[in-house]
């Protein structure tokens, strides 16, 4: 699950072009919405893709993805109960 | 009657340099645009985080005002009510490309909406509207090459009928390994006339 937590914080990073985020600067339990890392919408949708993309899982209803995308913390643990790759 | 508009200042960004009213205020070597346009970023002290999530065409229209705007705000000549008109000739081809890359394998298919967003050129001039917090006119046109001509035209419009106090006008194009910006901005206050000749002699200087 670390392992994982540590994967995620990189592709967050790389994939949403958070040039000025350092991996060690996300805790587990940042909001990543809001007034944590201050993702927006769009970034939302580039997780939702990676979810699909990297680990197999297609969310039918984008509202899940509140809870899910809630905290690296939240992500890992929905990737590790749902992955298909 | 016309009334006398006068260009209050002007920037190009142009082969690896940034130049504002002709005074040389960033150059790098760099064999990318974004790595220039990060190092430039870095010079400025731009301090936008959103930048890097920007598509190349929107990065270089944002920094090339950025500059331009941020130096008239300095100097109290900034007004808020600042309507925008650019134009091109690639629109957002650059941006094009790569999402049809996403797309063109139907085994691998995931489109970015990252990338999406940047398909359309007038996107550029939201970032730079997000940034100053213009709420004003804007317009984007595509055309074979500068076309002072017609800028001339539109934002003598803009102002005469008062739909702006000033306008932020100019070229910003990307292509591959092609890209150049060049902004001014018009209003009533001024060194320079605004003029089809001047702006096509400020445009033409350092081709």
């Amino acid at each position: 699950m670390s392992e994982l937590k540590q994967e995620l914080k990189e592709k967050i990073i790389e994939q949403l072009n958070l040039e000025d985020v350092a991996v060690d600067e996300i805790q587990d339990n940042d909001l990543l919405f809001g007034e944590g890392l201050g993702l927006d919408s769009i970034d939302a949708l580039e997780l939702i893709v990676m979810l699909d993309k990297d680990y197999g899982i297609k969310l039918a209803d984008p509202k899940e993805g509140r809870k899910i995308f809630e905290s690296v913390q939240t992500m890992a643990a929905y990737i590790e109960a749902n992955r298909s790759r | 009657m016309n009334k006398n508009n006068f260009i209050q200042g002007y920037c190009r960004i142009k082969d690896n340099t940034v130049l504002k009213n002709e005074e040389l205020l960033f150059s790098e070597d760099t064999s990318t645009l974004n790595e220039f346009l990060k190092l430039a970023y870095q010079h400025f002290k731009t301090d936008y985080s959103k930048f890097f999530k920007m598509d190349r065409l929107s990065k270089l229209g944002f920094l090339c005002a950025d500059v331009l705007l941020n130096s008239l705000k300095e100097n109290n000549l900034f007004q808020e009510n600042t309507a925008i008109v650019l134009a091109n000739k690639s629109a957002s081809l650059d941006t094009d490309r790569k999402y049809q890359k996403s797309i063109e394998d139907a085994d691998n298919y995931f489109p970015s909406p990252a990338v999406f967003v940047y398909t359309l050129p007038n996107i550029c001039m939201g970032e730079i509207s997000i940034r100053h917090k213009l709420y004003s006119e804007n317009s984007f046109f595509i055309f074979d090459a500068f076309n002072a001509d017609y800028l001339w035209e539109y934002t003598n419009s803009l102002l005469q009928n008062k739909k702006a106090d000033s306008v932020l006008c100019g070229w910003v194009d990307v292509d591959e390994d092609s890209y150049e910006a060049f902004l001014y901005v018009v209003s009533a206050n001024g060194n320079l006339n605004h003029t089809k000749e001047e702006i096509t002699r400020l445009y033409f200087t350092n081709e």
